[in-house]
């Protein structure tokens, strides 16, 4: 049952090595800018990772730092004016795209890549019914008759674990809890078993039982569709139930990327490191919940009045006089990548 | 939801009756009555004529008496004779009523209309020439006079331009055939129907404007985006059905003022509606007669009221019922 996505491979396990065949989703070099008050402002410098078959790859940064963005971006969804897209390739089944047609997009929307968000209260249409919602994304899609959709639509509820579907496909939104809400977000996304499933912080706003089953859910969908997930989040807790591999971004960089494994035990970049010393752990010792969190001092850059040099750098607690200059991208291994000085030091050393 | 209905219309009923005392005792606040006005017309007369009229109109009793008298003739559907034209008030108004709805009516469903099309096609593009346009062309209906713009159109498409008649409602002689004469009354309704639709537009635009913009960046929006619906169908039924709660709270509003809503613009094009009506009868001191519109206003606004409930109920289901 357990598939190849098993979290706690070994680096450079045979999942790593698998072809390019394998590879549902590749980003290559994405960049996005801003246009603020005619000045371009860069949210997105340069992502690039790829997502596997089967694989959940955990996105994981502080409020601001593109992660959300990114998910935009993958969707050609950014906001714009004043958004845009200014470089890069997103490539799905040999496709570019960045450079289909607005039609083809609106195509694939839904049908190859999905998405669900942060906010399941507000994510569905308050006058319309349920049924309504996912009837039209159904139609959308495939070519079925109106009654073939509704059962379609029952099938889907009861696949996302709503009890009495045929009732719940007929009320509103509002008469929801947040978690049923959420898994009719995710029904909906699975409408066409897409290729890639992009969960934008799917937890954050339910508590933490119902997050433990939606996650529940989302691996369980993953394991029969062979779905990928890219799963963006701030909290190191759902990266660490969910994903095989994680990157991490920082002020719009790709400042680390590995297996969960290699970035839990083995953080290459001072931020990441901070970022889980900045972790509470549950402990038995009482005083341990007395002594205050370790935190990353400083703040988010101010990206309209960006510093040259590592955009950690002003924060960085092991900066040194060569993190003025920007820091190269160092290859650790297959999909193991840092940016920091650091790690071009140790390589060299 | 048929009780609550039900127990809206009692409200409304009583309301209504609520309606007419206030009116009532609102009316004697002014100075002088219907012999007075008569009195001062005919230039001048002697007191005891004043009296002897008075006594046959029946001001000569006390106020109380008179309100209680003519409550229990509206509640039996009697809303009584006109002084001036010794007329029955319920002909009267029905006699000048036609014209009002015509026009009032027209103009609203022109207005809602064009006004929410004219509001989401410029929130689709927020910065664009159309948008701009409909924001100035929207302060500038919202801030015109109804009577001014009235006479400018009056002047240039009636005048300089002689495309329309400039007043009335029918030609004399009327046309024979009966579509010539309905064609006769729509030709008069163009120009009065364009001013009150520009001086409504205004307003429905710049609010489904307002509500456009503000819905579109709701999380809705945005997953049916994601669903891959195409555009038309994330702005026609995903935005548009949420924008348009406001406007049909206008549209509600404006409805109740269909009765009686349009004096300006009738005074400005003379057409013999209610408007005028209602304008020479306070002159005239004529009660009766206002304080019949007055309750036809009434009514038609609570209607109205209790209509825009239900098309909410129907338009958003977090409306459970009307109470």
């Amino acid at each position: 049952m357990i598939g190849p996505m098993k979290q706690d491979n070994p680096p450079n396990s045979a999942k790593q090595q698998t072809p390019q065949g394998n590879t549902a989703l590749k980003v290559d070099n994405l960049s996005v800018v801003f246009d603020v008050k005619g000045k371009p402002v860069t949210i997105l410098s340069d992502i690039t990772f790829s997502v596997e078959r089967g694989e959940t790859l955990g996105i994981i940064g502080e409020s601001g730092c593109g992660k959300s963005m990114t998910a935009l971006a993958l969707m050609r969804m950014i906001p714009s004016p004043p958004g845009r897209i200014a470089g890069g390739e997103v490539n799905l089944n040999s496709e570019n795209l960045l450079e289909v047609t607005k039609k083809r997009m609106s195509a694939v929307r839904g049908k190859e890549i999905s998405m669900i968000f942060q906010e399941p209260m507000t994510s569905l249409n308050p006058v319309y019914t349920v049924g309504n919602q996912l009837v039209e994304t159904i139609r959308r899609h495939k070519t079925v008759s109106a009654t073939e959709a509704q059962e379609e639509a029952v099938e889907l509820l009861r696949i996302v674990q709503i009890p009495a579907p045929e009732k719940r496909i007929k009320e509103y939104p509002h008469q929801l809890s947040g978690g049923m809400r959420q898994r009719i977000m995710i029904a909906m996304a699975l409408v066409c078993n897409p290729k890639v499933l992009i969960a934008d912080e799917p937890t954050t706003a339910l508590d933490v039982t119902v997050q433990a089953q939606i996650f529940d859910l989302l691996k369980d969908i993953q394991q029969k569709n062979g779905t990928s997930i890219i799963l963006i989040t701030h909290d190191f807790g759902a990266v660490s139930e969910m994903a095989d591999r994680v990157l991490v971004m920082y002020a719009g960089f790709k400042i680390e990327e590995g297996t969960l494994d290699e970035i839990r035990n083995h953080a290459a970049h001072p931020y990441t490191q901070g970022l889980l010393r900045s972790m509470p752990e549950l402990s038995t010792d009482h005083d341990a919940f007395r002594t205050p969190l370790p935190e990353i001092p400083g703040s988010v850059p101010d990206l309209i009045n960006r510093q040259p040099g590592c955009p950690f750098g002003p924060r960085c607690p092991s900066a040194t006089a060569k993190c003025h200059e920007m820091p190269p991208m160092v290859d650790l291994g297959a999909n193991r990548s840092v940016m920091c000085w650091l790690a071009v030091e140790e390589g060299a050393a | 939801m048929k009780l609550a209905i039900i127990q809206r219309i009692l409200l409304g009923f009583v309301l209504v009756i609520a309606v007419i005392v206030l009116n009532f005792f609102l009316l004697q606040a002014a100075p002088g009555d219907v012999v007075d006005a008569m009195l001062a017309e005919a230039g001048g007369g002697d007191p005891e004529l004043a009296a002897k009229l008075r006594a046959s109109y029946g001001l000569d009793q006390p106020v109380f008496i008179q309100m209680l008298k003519y409550l229990g003739q509206v509640l039996k559907g009697d809303l009584g004779y006109s002084f001036y034209y010794d007329e029955s008030v319920t002909e009267l108004i029905l006699g000048h009523l036609p014209t009002t709805l015509m026009l009032t009516l027209s103009a609203l469903v022109i207005a809602v209309v064009m006004g929410t099309l004219f509001g989401v096609y410029a929130a689709m593009k927020p910065k664009g020439f159309f948008s701009n346009f409909v924001t100035v062309f929207s302060l500038f209906g919202y801030a015109t006079p109804v009577f001014w713009l009235g006479m400018i159109i009056l002047l240039v498409f009636a005048l300089y331009i002689p495309l329309f008649p400039a007043y009335g409602i029918r030609s004399i002689p009327e046309p024979e055939h009966w579509f010539d004469r309905f064609l006769d009354i729509v030709n008069h309704l163009v120009l009065p129907t364009f001013t009150l639709a520009i001086l409504y537009l205004a307003n429905y635009s710049r609010i489904s404007r307002a509500s456009m913009l503000d819905v579109l960046g709701a999380d809705y929006i945005r997953t049916a985006r994601t669903k891959g619906l195409s555009e038309p169908k994330v702005i026609f039924k995903h935005a548009l059905k949420n924008a348009a709660l406001p406007v049909v709270t206008l549209a509600g509003l404006q409805l109740g003022q269909v009765f009686s809503g349009a004096v300006l613009v009738e005074t400005v094009f003379s057409l013999p509606g209610v408007g005028p009506l209602l304008y020479e009868s306070i002159v005239r001191r004529d009660y009766p007669v206002i304080l019949g519109v007055l309750f036809g206003a009434a009514v038609t606004t609570i209607v109205a009221n209790i209509i825009t409930d239900l098309i909410y109920q129907r338009m958003d289901p977090r409306i459970q019922s009307i109470t």
